[in-house]
């Protein structure tokens, strides 16, 4: 009776050590701090989305590429270039917040609508808006963020002003004065002295924005999307956040400079070649040109 | 009857001593903090430390014409004392202690970070500067599951100081993105801390009496630990010895 108990507890005991060990290397996520989660809601405009709405969705179109728990380790991730998203980092490149800030409900319902620019993620325009708004609430479950800190509170973009010669060649002041083309170039053809050594947050190469080749920024292509890409950084990336030194006006002059390296014709571009603009010095000594 | 005074009485009592007790502590601390002190070295020779080519930044090359650059991993002095190892208490600290009121200052200069290693304590305000005429992005890289959260931030010349804190004790990577070889590190402890100097000397100081385990961190060699006895006023002593890996 006694040897029966004996090996009773030895046994018990072995395989409480069994399930113990390997306790430690587990991912710091697991389904079950997930399932805790499943109550996320997100909310844009007047729509209210739910996680739990999401789960079919995410199953048939993105865990392939961002994986079951979110962690951008999905079946295609071996094949994919740039990575997809983390999301369990909580860390995003598209945003109206400050750096160092979780994105609004909004920012990620835009990014799913808009896609991202040569990646493999297309724009998702077939979802309804109740959907992309489920699909946010479930992209923020996957992160711990959410639970302990509210979203930055985004910049403010005042008006656009009207482009003029004088804000162009301002714009330009503001590229040398920042040294926009350390990465950039001083075309804008993602050439600049810096750009071949460039890593993101996961030490992975990564390469500035080319404004010359025809591709669209990746946090969208509007005069406002530009002026909010530098003002906020992207975050996870090299881009850092110019907002501490570039003034909103010159901010402006600065979105109106870039447009004037893009492909696609437009009034910058025009009044740039009208003004014989050229890039400016890269030997010039700091905020001379 | 009697009992329900027996047990009003016997609450009394220990409500008494107990503020007794916390009167009297508070005394001792303010009268007796103590200190931990010591020497950190590395055994044999100092690994060589490669130099940095600056060429691609007129400013930085123009900057270390005379001196050139090179890396700080390991920085040994003459004795073979170690600089930039952050010492603090990893154990046996009772109570919480204040957050340090100064504000250390991590700047960038000549294309390199000074200090190499700054260490903060949880909560702890810290600037970072910029004294150099070309653009730096200061770039932290903590893991965000600790509750510390990466930012990334342009520093123009001229630029005005950025002043952060942190939200939990981490050792969290810098980087320019820009000058690719500026590398340095936050060191951030929950606790009173000291960095040693270009000696490898160091003093812990505001430390409560009682026995601790000190951890020496150095950003190559790893990580070592030591129990310290602290008495009321008294200075501790803990030495280390590193190889280099």
């Amino acid at each position: 009776m006694q040897r029966n108990n004996l090996r009773k507890w030895s046994l018990l005991l072995g395989a409480a050590a069994i399930v113990a060990l390997p306790m430690p290397s587990w991912a710091q996520l697991t389904q079950y701090d997930l399932e805790t989660r499943m109550g996320t809601e997100s909310h844009v405009g007047n729509i209210t989305g739910h996680a739990k709405d999401a789960k079919a969705d995410y199953r048939r179109y993105c865990v392939v590429c961002h994986g079951t728990l979110g962690d951008g380790n999905g079946e295609s991730f071996p094949w994919v270039d740039p990575k997809p998203r983390d999301f369990q980092l909580g860390v995003f490149k598209c945003r109206s917040t400050p750096t160092g800030t979780l994105p609004t409900d909004q920012d990620l319902f835009d990014t799913i609508a808009r896609g991202l620019d040569r990646s493999n993620m297309p724009q998702w325009s077939t979802f309804t808006k109740q959907e992309r708004a489920d699909l946010v609430a479930w992209v923020k479950h996957f992160s711990p963020r959410w639970a302990n800190e509210k979203p930055g509170t985004p910049i403010t973009i005042p008006p656009e002003p009207e482009v003029t010669a004088e804000r162009i060649k301002a714009g330009r002041d503001v590229f040398a004065r920042v040294q926009c083309w350390k990465c950039h170039g001083v075309q804008g053809m993602a050439n600049g002295p810096s750009a071949s050594t460039l890593t993101d947050d996961l030490g992975r190469p990564i390469q500035p924005f080319n404004f010359t080749d025809g591709s669209r920024p990746k946090c969208g292509d509007t005069d406002r999307d530009i002026y909010r890409i530098f003002m906020t950084g992207l975050d996870g990336t090299p881009m850092p956040s110019f907002a501490d030194n570039i003034k909103p006006d010159e901010a402006w002059d600065l979105v109106f400079y870039l447009r004037t390296f893009m492909s696609q014709h437009s009034k910058e571009k025009a009044i740039a070649k009208q003004l014989g603009l050229k890039p400016v010095d890269p030997n010039a000594p700091a905020g001379q040109q | 009857m009697s009992k329900r005074y027996n047990f009003a009485a016997v609450l009394s009592a220990v409500v008494l001593i107990c503020c007794g007790a916390l009167i009297l502590g508070q005394r001792v601390n303010a009268a007796g903090e103590g200190k931990i002190t010591g020497t950190v070295k590395l055994d044999g020779p100092a690994p060589h430390m490669k130099g940095i080519d600056m060429g691609k930044d007129p400013f930085c090359s123009k900057a270390h014409a005379t001196d050139p650059g090179h890396l700080e991993t390991y920085v040994v002095g003459a004795n073979g004392g170690m600089a930039n190892v952050v010492l603090y208490i990893s154990e046996g600290l009772t109570a919480a202690t204040a957050t340090p009121s100064a504000v250390p200052v991590f700047d960038q200069k000549n294309c390199m970070y000074t200090p190499h290693v700054l260490a903060l304590d949880v909560d702890q305000k810290f600037k970072v500067t910029t004294s150099d005429q070309t653009t730096h992005n200061i770039h932290p890289l903590p893991n965000p599951m600790t509750g510390n959260i990466p930012w990334n931030q342009s520093q123009p010349p001229g630029a005005a100081a950025v002043e952060k804190s942190w939200k939990a004790a981490e050792v969290i990577p810098v980087q320019c993105n820009i000058h690719p070889w500026m590398h340095g590190w936050f060191v951030v402890v929950k606790g009173p801390y000291a960095t040693t100097d270009s000696d490898g000397a160091y003093t812990i100081s505001n430390v409560p009496p009682g026995s601790y385990t000190v951890t020496a961190w150095q950003e190559a060699a790893g990580t070592q630990t030591q129990k310290v006895t602290v008495a009321a006023g008294a200075a501790g002593t803990a030495n280390f010895t590193f190889k280099a890996k």
